[in-house]
């Protein structure tokens, strides 16, 4: 099978070096668009796919075209930003209580 | 200008006291398989790490939480939940779009650009420590996994 990796961080991408990448230069969280945009998210996705046509060589990596819509100053909050990563709890993690009463109830 | 997330990342992890954070770096050449067929007689499979799970489904854990799921070809987007310790989920929580691109492919399997999506998508919550155990626990089942699908080409969507 042939794969097609997406990524927001260049650097990374590099050193796991993929078959192919695409990569979209836009914040953590968002590698296959921003929220509410289906029509971006489509041409995104349209762009990172035709990377399995014109990428020709392993390790290649395709610069989505794209521009994070409110601009570029995210990139200053990262280096800046506070590392908001959550303890690294052990048990499973709900979005929502209504999910943990869905998931238990299925094993009870 | 694409953010230099290695060198952030282990000056932020010595700040904390922690020893040099030992990246995976791959130094040889990936294997390479051209596409079998054109895209649009393509079966297309998604694989994601956002942490996506479907609403009944066990949630993630956050500490090297080696297993995945499976996700339906047929799940309501509005089904789908987001939970990981190392990224914002704000947005991840408003539209799971942004990390499991399921309704853009839908639009393109409908179009005709791909031939068709998988039955069964696979996701993980990918902040795991332990590369070892991602390459011995992890991919071979999901390697499994999109070989049964029988997939031709294979979109990864990590965070």
């Amino acid at each position: 099978m042939s794969t097609l990796c997406l990524g927001t961080a260049l650097d990374i991408m590099k050193a796991v070096y993929p078959p192919r990448g695409a990569f979209l230069n836009y914040p953590l969280g968002h590698t296959a668009g921003p929220p509410h945009r289906p029509d971006l998210q489509l041409r995104i996705i349209v762009e990172a796919l035709e990377a399995f046509t014109s990428l020709t060589e392993p390790g290649q990596i395709k610069i989505l075209p794209f521009e994070w819509p409110d601009g570029t100053s995210w990139e200053d909050d990262v280096l800046t930003g506070v590392d908001a990563r959550q303890l690294r709890y052990d048990s499973p993690q709900y979005q929502n209580e209504e999910d943990r009463l869905r998931a238990e109830g299925v094993h009870n | 200008m694409p953010v230099n997330y290695i060198k952030l990342i282990e000056d932020q992890y010595t700040a904390l006291g922690y020893s040099t954070y030992q990246w995976v770096v791959n130094e040889d050449r990936p294997p390479w398989t051209p596409l079998a067929r054109p895209l649009a007689e393509c079966r297309v499979g998604l694989v994601a790490s956002g942490g996506i799970y479907v609403t009944g489904q066990v949630a993630f854990h956050y500490n090297d939480d080696t297993s995945y799921r499976v996700i339906p070809r047929e799940v309501k987007t509005e089904d789908l939940r987001a939970t990981h310790f190392a990224y914002d989920l704000t947005h991840a929580r408003q539209d799971p779009n942004v990390v499991f691109p399921l309704d853009a492919l839908r639009g393109l399997e409908k179009e005709g650009m791909i031939g068709r999506l998988a039955d069964r998508f696979f996701t993980f919550m990918g902040g795991i420590y332990s590369a070892r155990r991602v390459r011995e626990e992890l991919v071979p089942r999901l390697t499994e996994e999109l070989l049964a699908e029988k997939v031709d080409a294979v979109l990864f969507v990590p965070v």
